[in-house]
C-alpha cells in the first residue's frame, strides 16, 4: 500500500516508525508527499510531525467530499516545516459519511481553529475537542452544508428555475 | 425605564471605584474595517480585553461555483477573491492546474506573469499603504497612492482589456500576446514609480504624528504568530525570512535578483517599512524581467489544452476540432491532486485543486493570506487601547473578499 519513493522519504519514515500501523496509504505524485492517517490517530501522527519533524507551520485545512464513496469525506491538511528546507507535506484523514467525527488538531496548532470551522461549517464534519464549533461563513441559522456534493449549486430555497 | 436603572448601576460600581466590562460592535461598515469585517470587542475603560471577529459577510460561494465551471471558466473566479491582487490569484490557480496537466509553459509566458504579478504587488501595497495611512490621520497620502495605483490600472488595461478584473493568465499561457510597445509603457512606468515612493516615503517616514501611532503598537510574537498560520509581510516584520518565491520558486522565480526585505521590531511601523521595501524590490524584478523578456509563444504548445491560432483553425482539420473540444466541453485534466504555493502581496497564497479526471474541478481549495492574517487578531488587539487596534487592523493588510470567498 505504501510505495518505497513515499517509505524512504525522511518525513514518511519517521511517523512509520513511530506507528507502524497510522499510515493506511501513501504516494509522493507530483513531487508533493502525502500520507494518508487513521482518523483515530490524526492528533498523535500531527504532533509527533510537529515536535520531531518541525512541522510548525499549518497551512491550512480542508475537506473533499468523495459522496457516494465511502469513507465519504477527506479531510486535507497541508503544513510546512521552517526546517528541512522549507518542505511541505500533505496530511489526509478519511471520515465517515454518517455523523461525520474527527478529533480536532487545536491542540498541536491554534491555527487550525477558523479552518476546522470551515469545514465544519461548509461540510459537516464535526472537529471533536474544537473550542468554539460553530459556523463562520453561512448564517448560524442555515440549513445544510454548501460544499457537499448532493447540496445543488443554485441551492435549495432560492431557485431561478421557473416550476410551472 | 430599563435604560435608567443601567445608568444607575454603573454610576453606582463607578462611585464604588469598580469598572464594569463594555462590549463594543465594531463593523461589520466600519470604514476602518476595509470591507465587512464585524469585531466584538469587549473593553475594560479604553483597553481591549477581548475582541471577537465575526466574519463570511462577503461568502459568495467561489469554491462551490468552481465544482459547476470548467477548468479554464474558473479562472475569472479567482480574480474576484482578492480583488486587489487579481493577478496573483490567477497565478496560483493557473500553476496548480499546469501542475496536475504537466503543462511546460514557455519562459516568455512564465516571465511576464513574473513582471505582471510585481506590478500587482504594487498596485496592492499602494492601496494598504493609502488605507492604512489615512486610518492613523494622514489623509493625504490616499490621494498620492490612488494616483499611482490609476498608473498601474491603466497598464493592467493596457494588457489585457480590463483595469481590475484582468483574468489574464490562462491555463497554458496567456490570454494574449503582451501589446505593441508594451516596453515604453513598462519603462514609464519604471521612471515615474521610484520617484513616487520616495515621496511617500518623504510624507510618512519621519512624520511624527505616524510614528506615534505605529511604534511599538500591534506587537505580536513570532511564535503565535506561527502557531496562528499568519504569513506574508508580518511574519517578515518579526524578522522571519519566509517567502515562497524564495523558498519554493515558481514560474522562474530563481532567474531573478531580490531580497526578501525584514525588519525585527515587529510593530506597524516595522510591517510598514517592510512593504516599502518590498515595493522596491518588485521594481527592480519588473526592471529584470523587462531587460530580458525572452522571445517565444506566449502560450504553451499543448493543442489539447490551448485554443489554436485563428488561422489555423480556420485551416486545419485537427485545429478547428480541437477549438471545438476546448470551447464545447473544455479539456479534461488527469485524476490527481495538486497544491501550489505562491507568495501574494498578503502572504502566502495557496490552492489546492483536485481533479477526478473530468473537464471540472472536483474540488477547488483556495488557502487565502488574509484568512489565516485575521486569525491573529484577537492576540493582536488584547491589552492595547481601542484607538491602537485601528493601527493595527490595518497593518495586517487582509481583503474581505479574500477571507470569505
Amino acid at each position: 500500500m505504501i510505495p518505497e519513493a513515499v517509505a524512504q522519504d525522511p518525513v514518511a519514515a519517521s511517523v512509520l516508525a513511530r506507528f507502524p500501523d497510522a499510515v493506511v496509504e501513501g504516494h509522493a505524485n507530483l513531487g508533493e508527499l502525502t500520507l494518508v492517517v487513521k482518523a483515530e490517530q490524526i492528533v498523535e501522527v500531527c504532533r509527533h510531525l510537529k515536535d520531531d519533524q518541525s512541522f510548525v507551520r499549518l497551512s491550512s485545512v480542508t475537506c473533499v467530499d468523495w459522496h457516494p464513496r465511502t469513507p465519504r469525506f477527506e479531510v486535507v491538511y497541508h503544513m510546512q516545516s521552517l526546517k528541512q528546507n522549507n518542505r511541505w507535506l500533505r496530511v489526509k484523514a478519511r471520515v465517515s459519511g454518517e455523523n461525520p467525527e474527527i478529533d480536532s488538531v487545536y491542540s498541536v496548532w491554534r491555527g487550525c481553529d477558523w479552518y476546522e470551522r470551515e469545514v465544519f461549517d461548509l461540510y459537516g464534519v464535526v472537529f471533536r475537542g474544537h473550542p468554539n464549533m460553530k459556523r463562520i461563513m453561512m448564517p448560524e441559522d442555515w440549513v445544510g452544508h454548501p460544499l457537499r456534493k448532493d447540496f445543488p449549486t443554485h441551492g435549495y430555497k432560492y431557485s431561478y428555475v421557473d416550476k410551472d | 425605564m430599563a435604560e435608567i436603572d443601567t445608568l444607575t448601576a454603573i454610576s453606582e460600581e463607578t462611585d464604588a471605584g469598580t469598572t464594569r466590562k463594555m462590549t463594543l460592535n465594531m463593523g461589520p461598515q466600519h470604514p476602518s474595517t476595509h470591507g465587512v469585517l464585524r469585531i466584538i470587542l469587549e473593553l475594560d475603560g479604553e483597553t481591549i480585553t477581548k475582541a471577537d471577529p465575526d466574519i463570511g459577510f462577503l461568502h459568495t460561494g467561489i469554491e462551490k461555483q468552481a465544482e459547476a465551471l470548467t477548468w479554464q471558466q474558473v479562472v475569472p473566479l479567482t480574480d474576484r477573491t482578492d480583488y486587489l491582487a487579481n493577478l496573483s490569484n490567477n497565478l496560483g490557480y493557473v500553476l496548480a492546474v499546469e501542475k496536475l496537466l504537466q503543462v511546460e509553459v514557455p519562459a516568455r509566458a512564465q516571465w511576464m506573469r513574473v513582471l505582471l504579478t510585481e506590478i500587482t504587488r504594487i498596485n496592492s501595497h499602494m492601496v494598504w499603504l493609502g488605507t492604512s495611512a489615512m486610518d492613523v490621520g494622514a489623509m493625504s497620502v490616499f490621494f498620492y497612492t490612488f494616483r499611482e495605483r490609476e498608473e498601474i490600472l491603466r497598464l493592467f488595461e493596457f494588457f489585457s482589456g480590463q483595469r481590475m478584473m484582468t483574468s489574464y493568465f490562462r491555463i497554458g499561457g496567456l490570454a494574449l500576446d503582451a501589446p505593441r510597445g508594451w516596453q515604453k509603457w513598462v519603462e514609464r512606468f519604471l521612471k515615474i514609480m521610484p520617484d513616487r515612493i520616495d515621496m511617500l516615503e518623504g510624507l510618512l517616514n519621519e512624520n511624527p504624528i505616524f510614528k506615534r501611532r505605529t511604534q511599538g503598537v500591534g506587537f505580536i510574537s513570532l511564535e503565535d504568530m506561527l502557531d496562528l498560520s499568519v504569513t506574508g509581510p508580518m511574519l517578515r516584520a518579526a524578522g522571519l525570512k519566509v517567502d515562497a518565491r524564495k523558498d519554493n520558486p515558481y514560474s522562474s522565480y530563481e532567474k531573478f535578483q531580490f531580497d526578501v526585505p525584514t525588519r525585527t521590531e515587529n510593530d506597524v511601523y516595522a510591517r510598514y517599512l517592510v512593504r516599502m521595501a518590498e515595493m522596491r524590490e518588485s521594481l527592480k524584478i519588473v526592471q529584470q524581467a523587462l531587460d530580458g523578456m525572452p522571445e517565444g509563444r506566449y502560450v504553451a504548445d499543448a493543442e489539447k489544452v490551448v485554443l489554436p491560432d485563428r488561422e489555423q483553425m480556420k485551416t486545419q482539420m485537427e485545429a478547428l476540432i480541437h477549438h471545438f473540444k476546448i470551447v464545447s466541453e473544455g479539456f479534461r485534466v488527469p485524476a490527481g491532486e495538486a497544491h501550489q504555493v505562491i507568495e501574494s502581496p498578503r502572504g502566502e497564497l495557496a490552492y489546492y485543486v483536485v481533479s477526478d479526471g473530468t473537464s471540472k474541478p472536483y474540488r477547488v481549495f483556495m488557502r487565502t493570506p488574509s484568512f489565516g492574517n485575521l486569525q491573529s487578531l484577537q492576540t493582536l488587539f488584547e491589552g492595547y487601547p481601542i484607538a491602537d487596534s485601528i493601527a493595527s487592523l490595518g497593518s495586517m493588510d487582509f481583503v474581505l473578499g479574500d477571507t470569505d470567498r
